[in-house]
């Protein structure tokens, strides 16, 4: 056990500082298009997009311990996420990596790297959404292609994404594990139809994606026909890895805390409040041990063991947080919280953050399940 | 940055293990629970033998110089069957010794503790709504050189046991630290029946003892290295508590896989494995604030009441919750003397207030970081 960073690692952080210092304006225009493409440009330069992936497909080919540092530093000054397609880069990238051809790995990981490409995902229906390993969407295969036909609901993103990580079924006559495949299908295949859904901030975050007889050559496939479910409990681990991050979580709480310094309650500065002081305080609790759970399992990744049913630890303690802070910063607001605003909405958006990559429900049944030893329900 | 246990922290963890299921199972922790001091010689001589007692002690007074990191280890393992035992105790003492002892007192003592003739604690608090430095009121009366004490400790561990207490107390507003033998003239121990029969404590009733200049500890900083001390103890207890949640999981997690109702492992349904998965969460990641704590002991960071509040505050809210819960899934064999989760429930209610509970640190936190 040694939390100690070496002398090199040390040196890397003061590099990304001196950079953050030289290259990132104050405050971010962090909406404006055209300095995010620009940042994305200065990044890949340094080839911090895709710190750890392999230098021959464009990634930075580095360590786990640097891209830590590398993320906890760019969060700390609240620069722009490190790249633009962040599905691309949090799971379909490493799947390519892992499972695809050298073909798809030309084809995409640069374009992710790049930004030119822009992944949605393609897993629930309206049928399926815990349960899914009974996904329906069907692709029949017919000579080089396969015809998609079927539907898939919740996808973040498909009204601007330039290509859909899809899973469908190709063998229904298999048991339901068995018969999924994983396809890389560019949205502007024919066949396919957006229609957005509003979310209940009234924005379009996520739609209905219906295909109808959409072609895709079988080169899209992504492993081996049959082996989807495989490919997606990688993906699903990263995607929960993520979403689990800590460094997003510090923020909130500098958000929360920079709220409570402001706010007022019966008089009296919100911070003399020993309920709120209180409250503050176990938020930094598990923020803390967010964080250190999540070098925990790098630890563990970098001694070979892979990251598993372990990330469901944070995915909890974040659902937990969003949830306490967001109705902190409500009653922070006094009769404020009546009204619209940015805090008002942001308060409402975990709610769907904690279904997105598996409800906590089904985090406890893998936890569980898989690692207490208690019989499946 | 490595955040893992080496090769040999697994050997020590698993050789403690082996020692607790084989010199402790729960029937003999049943049978120390009866004993006037729940301690019992022949256990502290053979952890002595395996090298258990000197683990924090260094090598020139006898024992292994090993490391919080290793102590946590340990601790997690002997919570694991509540071991009855005045571990922390003595290892806090020995903390005192290190901090502050002076070569006299090390060499009288510190030998004594590794090879388990001599047992040591802390008598720091006097009312039971105080914790911290500002739990230390006793003040001295001035003899020429000598300090004389009247007034009691209360909370003390392991009074039964102890051979030599580390006593706080108050010159004027000066905080001082004391080592007291038991044999001290005017001392005397009051035993209190505990909740919790493997934890035992008393009070110590100071009746005129003289504390001289060689009693003394020498600390530049008295302040400090209390806080040190209590921070250390924090530590301590929420390794033991973690290793004891870990164990009353365990336990529940075995009954719920083999009690059988509605034609079916009670563990299947989600109104139990979902409390038992939550218990997980909260063990694996007070695990991460535990050992970061251990570690800034160990180096002696700036970030050590920080992190040991972190860890204590998750810990004591967190078992409080699993004992409880653990009981209930039980039903109502979990109300009964003779099944062990019982046990695990005391404890934690023992854990909680020690060194301080859930808002106490919580407080501390929120004056650290808000000011
Ligand atoms: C903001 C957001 C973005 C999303 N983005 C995408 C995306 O890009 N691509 C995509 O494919 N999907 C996406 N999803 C869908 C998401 O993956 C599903 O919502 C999720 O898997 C749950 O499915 P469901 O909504 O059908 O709920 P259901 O599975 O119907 O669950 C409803 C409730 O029942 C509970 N429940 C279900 N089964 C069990 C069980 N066995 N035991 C106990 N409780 C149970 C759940 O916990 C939940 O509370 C997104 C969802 C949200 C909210």
């Amino acid at each position: 056990m040694d939390f100690n960073f070496s002398p090199e690692e040390q040196a890397f952080r003061e590099e990304i500082r001196g950079f953050l210092d030289a290259n990132l304006p104050d405050p971010v225009p962090d909406e404006d298009p055209a300095f995010l493409q620009a940042w994305n440009r200065k990044l890949r330069e340094k080839r911090w997009v895709g710190f750890s992936w392999p230098r021959e497909w464009g990634g930075g080919g580095g360590d786990l311990i640097r891209q830590f540092i590398l993320k906890e530093e760019m969060s700390a000054r609240r620069a722009p996420a490190l790249g633009l397609d962040f599905m691309g880069l949090t799971w379909v990238g490493p799947a390519v990596i892992k499972h695809g051809t050298k073909e798809q790995k030309a084809e995409h990981l640069e374009a992710i790297l790049d930004g030119r490409s822009h992944w949605c995902t393609g897993y629930s229906e309206p049928d399926v959404g815990s349960d899914l390993a009974s996904l329906q969407c069907r692709a029949v295969r017919d000579g080089d292609e396969y015809v998609i036909h079927g539907q898939k609901i919740w996808t973040t993103s498909a009204h601007f994404a330039s290509h859909i990580f899809l899973l469908v079924r190709t063998d229904p006559t298999v048991s339901k594990y068995k018969g999924i495949t994983c396809l890389l299908v560019p949205m502007s295949t024919p066949g396919i139809t957006v229609t957005p859904i509003e979310n209940l901030s009234g924005k379009a975050s996520f739609n209905q994606v219906f295909f109808d007889g959409a072609r895709t050559p079988v080169a899209n496939r992504l492993g081996a026909e049959g082996e989807g479910w495989k490919v997606v409990m990688g993906a699903l681990a990263n995607e929960r890895s993520g979403i689990s991050e800590s460094t997003e979580m510090q923020q909130h709480l500098d958000d929360i805390r920079a709220l409570a310094k402001r706010a007022v309650r019966n008089g009296r500065p919100a911070l003399q409040d020993d309920r709120v002081r209180r409250r503050l305080s176990e938020m930094e609790i598990r923020v803390e041990a967010m964080r250190l759970t999540g070098l925990r399992h790098l630890t563990d990744q970098i001694n070979g063991k892979p990251s598993g049913s372990e990330t469901a630890i944070n995915k909890l303690q974040r659902g937990i947080l969003e949830f306490e802070m967001s109705e902190l910063s409500l009653e922070l607001l006094g009769s404020e919280a009546l009204h619209q605003g940015e805090i008002q909405h942001d308060a409402l958006g975990w709610h769907g953050t904690v279904i997105g990559g598996g409800s906590p429900n089904i985090q406890r049944n893998i936890i569980a399940e898989r690692i207490l030893g208690l019989p499946k329900d | 940055m490595n955040f893992g246990f080496t090769e040999e922290q697994g050997f020590l963890r698993e050789a403690v293990r082996k020692f607790v299921d084989e010199r402790c199972p729960m029937a003999e922790v049943r049978r120390l629970m009866k004993t006037r001091d729940a301690h019992s010689p022949e256990l502290w001589r053979a952890l002595a033998e395996q090298g258990t007692l000197g683990l924090l002690i260094p090598d020139e007074y006898g024992g292994a110089g090993l490391s919080w990191v290793d102590f946590v280890v340990v601790l997690e393992e002997t919570g694991r069957t509540l071991l009855p035992s005045p571990l922390v105790s003595t290892a806090l003492a020995t903390m005192a010794l290190l901090e502050a002892g002076s070569p006299a007192q090390r060499s009288r003592w510190l030998p004594r503790f590794a090879d388990g003739r001599a047992v040591g604690t802390l008598a720091l608090l006097e009312a039971s709504d105080r914790q911290g430095a500002a739990g230390i009121a006793l003040a001295a009366v001035r003899d020429g050189e000598v300090d004389v004490l009247r007034g009691e400790k209360r909370f003390v561990a392991d009074a039964g046991a102890a051979d030599v207490f580390v006593v706080a107390y108050r010159v004027g507003t000066a905080l001082r630290l004391a080592l007291v033998p038991k044999e001290a003239p005017g001392l005397r121990v009051e035993l209190v029946p505990t909740l919790d029969e493997t934890r035992r404590s008393g009070t110590l009733v100071l009746d005129g003892v003289r504390v001289g200049p060689e009693d003394r500890l020498v600390a530049a900083d008295p302040e400090a290295t209390l806080e040190l001390l209590l921070d250390c103890g924090c530590v301590a207890v929420t390794a033991e508590g973690l290793g004891a949640a870990e164990g009353a999981l365990a336990v529940t997690v075995r009954y719920a896989n083999d009690r059988v109702q509605f034609g079916s492992p009670i563990g299947r349904y989600q109104g139990v494995k979902h409390r038992l998965a939550d218990a997980w969460v909260d063990t694996e990641s007070i695990k991460s604030l535990l050992y970061y704590a251990a570690w800034t002991i160990d180096e002696r960071r700036a970030e050590l009441p920080r992190y040991a509040s972190l860890a204590k505050a998750y810990l004591a809210d967190a078992f409080t919750r699993i004992g409880v819960d653990c009981v209930q899934l039980h039903g109502a064999v979990g109300y009964t003397i003779e099944y062990d989760i019982q046990l695990y429930l005391k404890r934690s209610k023992w854990l909680r207030p020690m060194f301080g509970d859930g808002d106490y640190h919580r407080d501390r936190l929120a004056a650290l970081t808000l000011g």
